[in-house]
């Protein structure tokens, strides 16, 4: 078994992290701007795993159970608010929901 | 017996205390009881308490009881503490009995209102407060029983407030008074950097060595107390607001008139005799306001038409009458005319109380008439008080305090012939208007129908007052014809004597003259309103003589003067700085708040793709810094 660098790890979770904020950023429907952020919350779980796993400890695994468990959460609840807007607007453009304009 | 002096003033505190708290829940029976038994109850210890101290008058002169420290900064040290002596005596006595008649009379007459407990809440704090003035034996104490008055005649004045003309008549009341308490608070703060103590006692003996006679200082002080009472007795010029007083309730006129509120003035300047006697200007300037407001608001009765403006203003002149007799230093004079005329101007206005519930609120006196026969214990209780207004000779108080008043006017160190005129004036001028007033309500055809008779409640406390209307005159007759002087006795146990002047004429001949001048004027008033009432008809064609009689109904204009002197220059004034220079600042911060939130509230657009934007530009910018430090 070949050993990583930490930095190679490092920079495949920069990478998930920047393909995650882009698809936010770009991204017109919601449940598409969830799977992103999503991508984003792995990604930062990917940087702490390989920080564990340099200095050979626990703590970096135990941050990303903190994650997983925080994501399902934010999924759970987003889902919902999800559905919700589908039900009174019929749309799940961001562009469309503006309604918190000043 | 001084033990219980506290629960006189406190009674009728507790009575307040329950009725504001609670006087939405109670019946009104139950209020009633409260706010008249509070009173009653009161007067009761105060009765008691008068007759052991006249039984054994205490060695020092007065009862005292110090309830508790009130408070103490620096030198200056207020208690809360109690003092009866005879001046305050003869005060607490005529409160509280004719408080208590008022209270009694006032269940029935205010059964139909709506806030039965407000009124009764009112008229004990009231009755409260001027016990407070006349029991402190401290100005601090004194001075807070003295705004609590002011504040209760607000209280009650504008008590039917829905009605714009009675609020601002509560308004003006207030205002105007406030202007005499404010000279009233300055001559305190004085009188504490001369003397360094307010316990009135203290003040009374250091007060003549710390000064000599006419000294400015003791000028300046009696003045500015003189100014205080001015405003409180409605005396020249600040008599203003007492004719609009009549706003109020009737019982709240006979209560401000006859027990409370404007006899303050009076027993303020009686209190500090001391201070008044070391300063000659400060008694003339007294005595000629005294006369010279008796002459102004007897001019002014005569011509009226409210029954309740009558009366108002014989009550500024008869106050008159007493500051008359203060500033020429008869003090037992002035204090027994405040003794008789409390009774008969209760009198006078719980009768015209009655007498206008009875024609469905009618107050013009020319729309009554025929009386006599229909209501007769009104009309022969109303008689007694206005023949005791009009200083029928022997048979009635108001003779018997009057004519000393005139005696004394000329003939005590301070007297002078033109102020003996000026009075002499007005008791024609009183005996006129009250003929007057008795003869357009009680006599001529009947112009309202009248409807329910007052019953019981409201007639009984009127015949006590007719009786003491005509009893208490009797207890000081003048020197001359008989040797009863009691209550001048009394009153000299608190009050120095009066002093004369030398070589005078004889006292029987002044009698003589008082006695024909108000009997010219029960008769002037009888040719001109019941024989021959042409004569009337023939002034009222003339053109002059109506503008002198609308310049009098109008108070001798000084509502009109004042608007022109003050308010419409304060208007005025205060039209230029509309757009208050000194906001500027203020406004200028708040519109640059306002112009930058317009700016920022652009960012606010509900594009959440922006929002992550800005978000992620903020943590950048973070990490940029953090790198870069």
């Amino acid at each position: 078994m070949s050993t990583l660098h930490a930095h190679t790890v490092l920079i495949v979770a920069a990478i998930l992290f920047v393909l995650g904020l882009a698809g936010v950023l770009t991204r017109k429907n919601i449940i598409f701007m969830l799977l992103s952020i999503e991508i984003m919350l792995n990604a930062a779980g990917l940087a702490f795993v390989a920080a564990g796993s340099r200095w050979q400890q626990p703590d970096g695994q135990v941050m990303y159970l903190f994650i997983l468990a925080m994501a399902a959460a934010e999924v759970s609840v987003a889902l919902a608010l999800v559905l919700q807007i589908q039900h009174q607007h019929k749309t799940l453009d961001v562009e469309e929901l503006k309604e918190l304009k000043d | 017996m001084q033990h219980y002096l506290y629960l006189i003033p406190a009674l009728p505190l507790l009575g307040f205390l329950v009725l504001s708290m609670a006087g939405k829940r109670l019946s009104r029976n139950l209020i009633a009881g409260i706010g008249a038994g509070s009173i009653c109850v009161s007067a009761l210890i105060a009765l008691i308490t008068s007759a052991s101290f006249l039984q054994s008058p205490p060695a020092t002169g007065a009862y005292r009881q110090v309830l508790w420290h009130w408070f103490v900064t620096g030198h200056l040290s207020a208690d809360v503490s109690l003092r009866m002596d005879a001046l305050s005596l003869v005060f607490i006595c005529i409160i509280t009995f004719i408080g208590a008649l008022i209270h009694i009379y006032s269940i029935a007459f205010m059964r139909e209102d709506r806030d039965y407990a407000r009124f009764f809440a009112s008229m004990n704090l009231f009755v409260c407060a001027m016990l407070t003035l006349v029991m402190a034996d401290n100005l601090v104490l004194m001075y807070l029983g003295w705004e609590g008055v002011g504040l209760c005649s607000y209280l009650l004045i504008g008590f039917w407030y829905e009605t714009p003309a009675n609020y601002r008549a509560a308004n003006k009341a207030f205002v105007i008074t406030r202007i005499g308490d404010t000279a009233m608070i300055i001559g305190l703060f004085l009188l504490f950097k001369e003397l360094g103590t307010l316990y009135i006692p203290d003040i009374l003996a250091k007060a003549p060595q710390q000064f000599s006679s006419g000294a400015h200082t003791i000028t300046l002080i009696a003045l500015l107390l003189l100014s205080g009472g001015i405003g409180k007795s409605a005396q020249l010029p600040l008599q203003t607001w007492l004719p609009d007083a009549m706003a109020g309730p009737s019982p709240v006129s006979a209560l401000i008139h006859a027990a409370t509120m404007v006899t303050a003035g009076v027993y303020l300047i009686a209190r500090m005799h001391t201070l008044f006697e070391l300063s000659p200007i400060a008694m003339q300037v007294t005595a000629i306001i005294g006369a010279v407001t008796l002459f102004i608001a007897g001019c002014s009765a005569m011509v009226q038409t409210d029954i309740k403006r009558i009366l108002a203003y014989s009550t500024i002149s008869q106050i008159g009458y007493m500051f008359l007799a203060l500033g020429v230093g008869a003090w037992s004079a002035a204090i027994f005319h405040f003794f008789t005329h409390a009774f008969f101007k209760a009198l006078l206005f719980l009768a015209a109380g009655a007498v206008i519930e009875t024609l469905h609120h009618e107050h013009d006196i020319f729309k009554m008439g025929g009386l006599r026969k229909k209501m007769p214990v009104i009309f022969y209780t109303f008689t007694i008080g206005a023949a005791a207004l009009a200083a029928l000779p022997l048979v009635t108080a108001g003779f018997f305090s009057k004519d000393q008043i005139l005696w004394y006017a000329w003939s005590a160190n301070g007297g002078h012939p033109v102020l003996w005129a000026l009075a002499l004036m007005g008791a024609f001028i009183t005996a006129f208007y009250s003929t007057r007033l008795i003869l357009v309500v009680f006599w001529g055809e009947m112009k309202t129908t009248p409807g329910h008779l007052p019953g019981n409640a409201m007639t009984i406390p009127l015949v006590i007052l007719a009786f003491f209307s005509v009893a208490v005159g009797w207890i000081e007759w003048p020197h001359n014809i008989m040797h009863v002087s009691l209550f001048s006795e009394l009153v000299q146990q608190a009050l120095p004597t009066t002093i004369m002047k030398g070589d005078l004429p004889h006292e029987i001949v002044f009698q003589f003259i008082a006695v024909v001048v108000s009997l010219l004027g029960i008769y002037t008033g009888y040719v001109l309103y019941y024989g021959q009432s042409e004569l009337l008809m023939r002034w009222k064609q003339s053109d002059g003589l109506m503008n002198v009689r609308h310049f009098l109904y109008k108070g001798w204009k000084f509502d009109q003067l004042y608007d022109m002197l003050l308010v419409r220059p304060f208007m005025f004034i205060t039209g230029i700085n509309k757009s208050d220079v000194s906001d500027k600042l203020y406004t200028a911060i708040a519109n640059a708040n306002l112009y930058l939130n317009r700016i920022f509230s652009v960012s606010q657009n509900g594009s959440l793709r922006w929002y992550v934007t800005g978000v992620l530009i903020g943590i950048l910018f973070i990490i940029t810094l953090q790198l870069l430090l």
